[in-house]
C-alpha cells in the first residue's frame, strides 16, 4: 500500500470514529457526553483565552525534562548492567524492585521528601521512568559484538571514540525503542504529578475540569495534548530513526 | 635481532559446558625477525588465532611473555600494531571513509589520508558507501586500507583471504605485497592454504599437535621471478605437504 492509500486509510478511520462519537453524544444528550462540536467549542476558548497553549507548553517542558533526565540515567545503569554480570548480579534486582513499584508511590514519596517542588515532579517522572530504559539498555548491552570490541581494542581507539563510533551505534535501536515507549509512558505520569502537586499544566487543569465536570474542557484538553505528542513522534522521533538507520540495506 | 619474541609457558581453555580442558601452548617460543613475513601453517583448531590474540594483547590469559622490540632501542615501548581479522569487522554504520580513518586521530588530515589509502586499494569511488553495500572482496580491501593506513609496524592476518574464489584471493594477495613494498612491516600470517603459505611467505611455520609445537621452520628465501614461476612454487608446496604430513 502506498503512503498515500495509508494516510488515507486512517483519515477515514479517525472520521468514523469521530461520526461514532457524534451518534452517542446525540443519543445520551447530556452534558456530560458533550460531542465533538462541544469539545472543539472548548478548545478554541481555552485557545483565545491562552490558558491550553501555556498549559501544554508547561506540561511539555516536564516531559522534556523528565524524559531526558530518564534516557540518559537509564542508558548508563542499564549499558553498566549489560557490560558487567557482576554488576547486574549485584544491582539487578534493584532495577526489578523499581520497576514494579507504583508510579503513585514513587509520586507521593517525592513530594513528602522533596516538597510540592517542580524538582520534586521532574524527579518523580524521571524515577519512574528510568528502570524501564535500564533494562531494554541492559539487554542491547549484553548483545554488543565482542568482535568489534576487539577491533576497537587492537587499533587503540580512545575510550570516548570507541563510545561514539563502535558501541553507541549498537544501542540505537534499543534506544529508540526506550524513547518511543518511553513518551508513552512519562507524558502519562507528568499528568499525574501535575494533578497531585502543581499548581499548572494539563494535569492541572484537568483536576480543574473534573472538580466542575466540565467534559467538553476535559477532552479538549486531552485532544489537543495526543495530538502534540503524536506531532513529535512523526515529526522528531521517526526522522531520526530513519537517519540513524540509513546504513541498512 | 627479532621484532617479536613470543615465549608461551602455559595457554590452556578451561574445561567449559562439557568440552574437556585442552593444552594449547605449553613451553612455545618464536622469534620472529624484523621485517619478516611469517606464515603460520596448521589445521584449524591448534591454536594460530590464539597466538594472534596473545600477540594483539586482546588475549591475556596465559603464562609466559611476548616482547616487541622496535628497533629503537627503547623495547618497552609497544609497536603500532594492525589486525586484519577473518571477518573484515568493519563498522556497518560508518561509511567505507569513516571505517578507514577509523584509527586515526580525527580530523581533516586523516580522511585525507584514509582516502589517499582507498585510492591506494582501488576503492576511492566507493568512500561514501556503506559497509554491507561492498561485495565481501572489498570489505577485505576496506580493512586492509584500514590496516595499512596506521602505517604499522606489526601486521597480524588471521586468514583475510579465505572464503574468496581463488581469482579474487590472488588479487588480494598481490595487493599485500604492493601494500608490503611501500610499508615494510613485521607480519605474522595464519593461514591452511599451503599455496598461499609459499606465495606470500619469507617463513613458514607449521604447527602440529596439541599442546601445539612447531613441526618445521622453513625459511623461504624466493627471488620475484622464482614466486612468478608456477613450477617452483608447485614443487615447494609439495614438499611442504609431504613434511607436513
Amino acid at each position: 500500500m502506498s503512503a498515500a492509500a495509508r494516510l488515507l486509510l486512517t483519515a477515514v478511520s479517525l472520521l468514523v470514529l469521530v461520526a461514532v462519537w457524534q451518534v452517542a453524544a446525540l443519543w445520551v444528550a447530556s452534558p456530560l457526553l458533550p460531542g465533538p462540536p462541544a469539545v472543539l467549542a472548548a478548545m478554541v476558548r481555552a485557545t483565545e483565552t491562552g490558558a491550553l497553549p501555556t498549559n501544554i507548553a508547561i506540561t511539555l517542558g516536564r516531559v522534556a525534562a523528565s524524559f531526558l533526565i530518564a534516557m540518559a540515567v537509564g542508558s548508563a545503569i542499564g549499558i553498566a548492567l549489560g557490560r558487567s554480570v557482576a554488576l547486574n548480579e549485584l544491582f539487578g534486582p534493584w532495577v526489578v524492585v523499581l520497576l514494579n513499584l507504583p508510579a503513585l508511590v514513587v509520586i507521593i514519596l517525592c513530594y513528602v521528601w522533596f516538597g510540592l517542588t517542580e524538582a520534586a515532579a521532574i524527579t518523580a517522572v524521571a524515577i519512574n521512568k528510568i528502570p524501564n530504559v535500564a533494562v531494554t539498555m541492559r539487554e542491547g548491552a549484553a548483545a554488543l559484538s565482542r568482535d568489534l570490541d576487539e577491533m576497537a581494542k587492537v587499533y587503540r581507539l580512545p575510550w570516548s571514540r570507541a563510545l561514539r563510533h563502535v558501541t553507541l551505534p549498537q544501542l540505537v535501536p534499543f534506544f529508540a525503542a526506550s524513547a518511543r515507549s518511553g513518551l508513552a509512558l512519562t507524558w502519562k505520569i507528568v499528568l499525574v504529578v501535575e494533578l497531585l502537586g502543581r499548581s499548572n499544566g494539563v494535569g492541572f487543569e484537568l483536576q480543574t475540569a473534573f472538580q466542575l465536570f466540565d467534559v467538553a474542557t476535559i477532552l479538549a484538553y486531552a485532544l489537543a495534548f495526543t495530538a502534540v505528542v503524536q506531532l513529535i513522534e512523526v515529526g522528531l522521533l521517526q526522522p531520526w530513526e530513519r537517519r540513524a538507520n540509513r546504513w541498512r540495506r | 635481532m627479532s621484532a617479536i619474541a613470543i615465549d608461551i609457558g602455559e595457554k590452556r581453555y578451561p574445561a567449559r559446558a562439557g568440552a574437556p580442558a585442552r593444552d594449547i601452548f605449553r613451553a612455545f617460543r618464536l622469534d620472529i625477525a624484523s621485517g619478516e613475513f611469517l606464515v603460520l601453517l596448521g589445521a584449524s583448531g591448534l591454536g594460530k588465532t590464539t597466538l594472534l590474540n596473545i600477540v594483539a594483547g586482546l588475549d591475556r590469559e596465559y603464562r609466559g611473555t611476548v616482547r616487541f622490540d622496535a628497533g629503537g632501542g627503547a623495547g618497552a615501548v609497544a609497536p603500532r600494531i594492525a589486525y586484519a581479522f577473518q571477518n573484515p569487522r568493519l563498522l556497518p554504520w560508518r561509511t567505507v571513509l569513516e571505517n578507514v580513518a577509523l584509527p586515526l586521530p580525527p580530523g581533516e588530515e586523516s580522511r585525507r589520508r584514509a582516502l589517499a589509502m582507498l585510492e591506494e586499494v582501488g576503492l576511492a569511488e566507493l568512500a561514501p558507501a556503506y559497509p554491507e553495500r561492498l561485495s565481501l572482496g572489498q570489505q577485505r580491501r576496506v580493512a586492509l586500507a584500514r590496516a595499512f593506513v596506521i602505517e604499522p609496524e606489526v601486521l597480524l592476518m588471521d586468514e583475510p583471504f579465505v572464503s574468496l574464489d581463488e581469482v579474487g584471493a590472488a588479487r588480494l594477495r598481490d595487493l599485500l605485497r604492493r601494500l608490503l613494498a611501500g610499508r615494510p612491516a613485521t607480519v605474522l600470517f595464519v593461514t591452511h592454504d599451503s599455496r598461499e603459505a609459499v606465495e606470500l611467505a619469507s617463513r613458514i611455520v607449521v604447527l602440529e599437535g596439541t599442546p601445539a609445537r612447531i613441526a618445521h621452520d622453513i625459511g623461504l628465501h624466493l627471488s620475484r621471478e622464482e614466486r612468478a614461476a608456477p613450477g617452483r612454487l608447485e614443487e615447494l608446496r609439495r614438499a611442504l605437504a609431504g613434511a607436513a604430513g
